[in-house]
């Protein structure tokens, strides 16, 4: 029943996030696998948490929704001297941030529902090494960019590997035309892709907690629905047994 | 009934007219038996007011009607609040669902005739109505303060700039500041949760006793006062009350069904009922690349941009709206139902579908020479389904017309 609702709303659903013409990769979502979301919350706040904030997800719902006892929460996932019943905070100053980095690292409690997981997916997978960036670092899919490579140690750095293209007017452009490994880091690349579908399960999970809640409600809902249509479709023909 | 409540009933009633209006508008309100599928949209555009006001209540208890506030005070409905984000997607989902059973609604109304006389009045409300809503959602959509909500704002508001000498003075008028700013949050919170509700209640119990006193139209288009029986009950009429309120909850049913599919399983709709963009709390320093109103808006939005002219766009844009207001007056057939209306209309019909769904699809595209060419050619197939209705509305009618809802 579930797997039957699912296919026809993934036929049914489009997808509009603003896009950039960069092709995206599409990242294993499944909010059922606790393992991997307790995988991503550990890479969250290992490289994620020190720079950009998740101020709408609080420790406690994470522990709650993600199966982890608080006092493990408190113990390997809190560094800031927050409680438990608090958000995702951090202590940088939005003054400072910009100073450093040239923008304020946004908040990513709802990262996930804007872009979309498979631009993040895509987004962590793309940077490679460009010796005139500030952090020596530039991306694929959102040139220019201000973030450093912090994931680096896990997945190595990469460089571009560049094509000749004909242009429209004659002339021949360089563009990049894959990335490949250039200083190898503590991870294969598979195991920094599956690091990746863990880390943004758990985003999407972070964007909307109550996504598991009425995934798993809704069915039951359905039914009732369905029975109660079956009882008023009953009354109805009972009630218009006489008119012709 | 026994004795009390009998004697309760009598009492009541020498006070204040109970049964009376029970019979006017249920038990003795005769409709005709032949209503179809169709007839469903406006019982259940009556239960989506109702979701919208419960749940709208739920959601002004915990929602904070602040710049600084606003867009974190709907995650907080999303996060902290028992089962807000329920009351938050069916208060979402309802709004698109509002437009889907109203312009199915109008659409039942236009093609069976339901505006002609004497059923004026009946239209006119309902297009008042329309209206009302219109100016409901775009109010309440600027509340959850994302980039979409606040963006989209500033570009609609705008439009009322573009009116010569007043526009600017208006524009600043209806924002309550020079940008949208916590002053236009407050006075459409305002408008939103209460001015246009009540505007919307009264006018839909104007639309109803309007439609009571003159009586349903049906697919046949046929008059069943026409005929009546001795003690005046037209012969083609059932009592609503029983078996319309009985019909109608299967109607309710199946629309729950869709209701709930899409509040469980996808509430964004693909982007279409909560866009992507509206996860980024507002940005006055930061424009989207592509602004796009919710889809229940984009025909008009398309109509706008069709006209090189932000000035004649906007008077387009309302031109496209107000023509609506004048079907009755300007569909001169002779028959009512399109089932006896000829090809002319009926081609007319369709050419009008294409054309309206097709202005929904490019006011949602970012603007290209392809749909920009299209959304002109769409614009003048909609001003020419309307415009020109007194010349072919009554071409190639059928002759005959059934007097009687005939029995199948």
């Amino acid at each position: 029943m579930r797997t039957l609702i699912l296919s026809i709303l993934l036929l049914l659903s489009s997808h509009s996030y603003a896009s950039s013409g960069h092709e995206l990769e599409s990242a294993t979502i499944d909010l059922s696998n606790k393992a991997s979301l307790q995988r991503g919350a550990k890479y969250f706040v290992n490289y994620c948490l020190s720079c950009h904030s998740a101020k709408q997800l609080r420790y406690s719902r994470m522990a709650q929704d993600l199966d982890i006892a608080p006092e493990l929460v408190e113990l390997n996932l809190m560094f800031t001297g927050e409680k438990i019943f608090d958000g995702m905070t951090i202590s940088m100053r939005a003054k400072d941030a910009e100073k450093w980095f040239g923008v304020n690292p946004p908040d990513l409690s709802l990262i996930a529902r804007s872009r979309g997981p498979d631009w993040l997916y895509t987004y962590l997978k793309s940077f490679y090494i460009d010796e005139e960036r500030p952090f020596g670092v530039d991306n694929t899919l959102f040139p220019k960019v201000g973030m450093p490579h912090v994931l680096a140690d896990l997945q190595g750095l990469q460089r571009a590997v560049y094509k000749d293209v004909e242009t429209a007017g004659g002339g021949v452009k360089r563009v990049i035309d894959h990335l490949e490994i250039a200083e190898p880091g503590r991870m294969t690349e598979r195991e920094y892709d599956k690091a990746m579908d863990d880390l943004v399960n758990f985003m999407t999970y972070m964007g909307e907690p109550a996504k598991m809640e009425r995934q798993r409600l809704g069915w039951k809902v359905l039914v009732f629905i369905l029975l109660m249509l079956g009882i008023f479709y009953l009354l109805k023909k009972e009630y218009w047994k006489d008119i012709h | 009934m026994s004795g009390m409540l009998k004697n309760a009933l009598g009492w009541m009633d020498d006070r204040f007219p109970l049964s009376k209006v029970w019979n006017e508008h249920l038990a003795e309100y005769y409709a005709p038996k032949n209503f179809n599928w169709m007839y469903y949209f406006g019982s259940l555009a009556m239960l989506v007011l109702v979701n919208q006001i419960i749940t709208g209540i739920f959601l002004t208890i915990h929602y904070k009607p602040d710049a600084k506030l606003a867009f974190d005070s709907v995650e907080y409905i999303m996060r902290d609040v028992d089962w807000g984000w329920l009351i938050r997607y069916m208060h979402s989902t309802g709004a698109s669902a509002f437009f889907v059973v109203v312009y199915l609604h109008m659409f039942r109304g236009l093609i069976y005739g339901s505006f002609k006389k004497p059923r004026e009045l009946v239209w006119i409300f309902g297009m008042i109505i329309y209206v009302a809503l219109m100016a409901e959602a775009f109010m309440g959509y600027l509340l959850p303060w994302g980039q979409m909500s606040y963006w989209g704002a500033q570009v609609i508001v705008s439009l009322f700039g573009a009116i010569p000498y007043v526009g600017e003075d208006l524009a600043l008028w209806l924002r309550g500041d020079y940008v949208i700013s916590d002053a236009t949050l407050n006075r459409f919170f305002a408008f939103h949760v209460i001015a246009i509700p009540l505007v919307l209640v009264i006018l839909v119990f104007m639309h109803i006793v309007a439609l009571h006193a003159v009586g349903s139209n049906n697919p046949e288009g046929i008059e069943i006062k026409k005929h009546k029986d001795a003690k005046g009950i037209p012969l083609d009429g059932i009592p609503f009350h029983p078996y319309y309120s009985v019909k109608d909850l299967v109607g309710v049913a199946v629309f729950l069904f869709i209701f709930a599919l899409i509040i469980f399983y996808m509430p964004e709709m693909g982007g279409y009922f909560l866009e992507h963009a509206n996860f980024v709390p507002a940005n006055p320093l930061k424009t989207p690349d592509h602004i796009a109103p919710v889809w229940y808006f984009t025909p008009f939005y398309a109509v706008l941009r069709a006209v090189p002219d932000k000035f004649l766009g906007v008077v387009a844009m309302a031109g496209a709206i107000i023509v609506l207001f004048l079907l009755p007056w300007l569909d001169r057939g002779v028959n009512k139902s399109i089932r006896y209306r000829g090809p002319v209309f009926k081609a007319a019909i369709v050419a009008f579908v294409i054309s309206f769904v097709g202005l929904g699809y490019f006011g949602m595209q970012p603007v290209s020479p392809v749909g920009t060419f299209f959304s002109r050619l769409f614009s003048i197939v909609y001003f020419a389904f309307f415009l020109l209705m007194p010349w072919y509305s009554n071409l190639m009618q059928d002759k005959y017309v059934p007097e009687r809802v005939e029995e199948k």
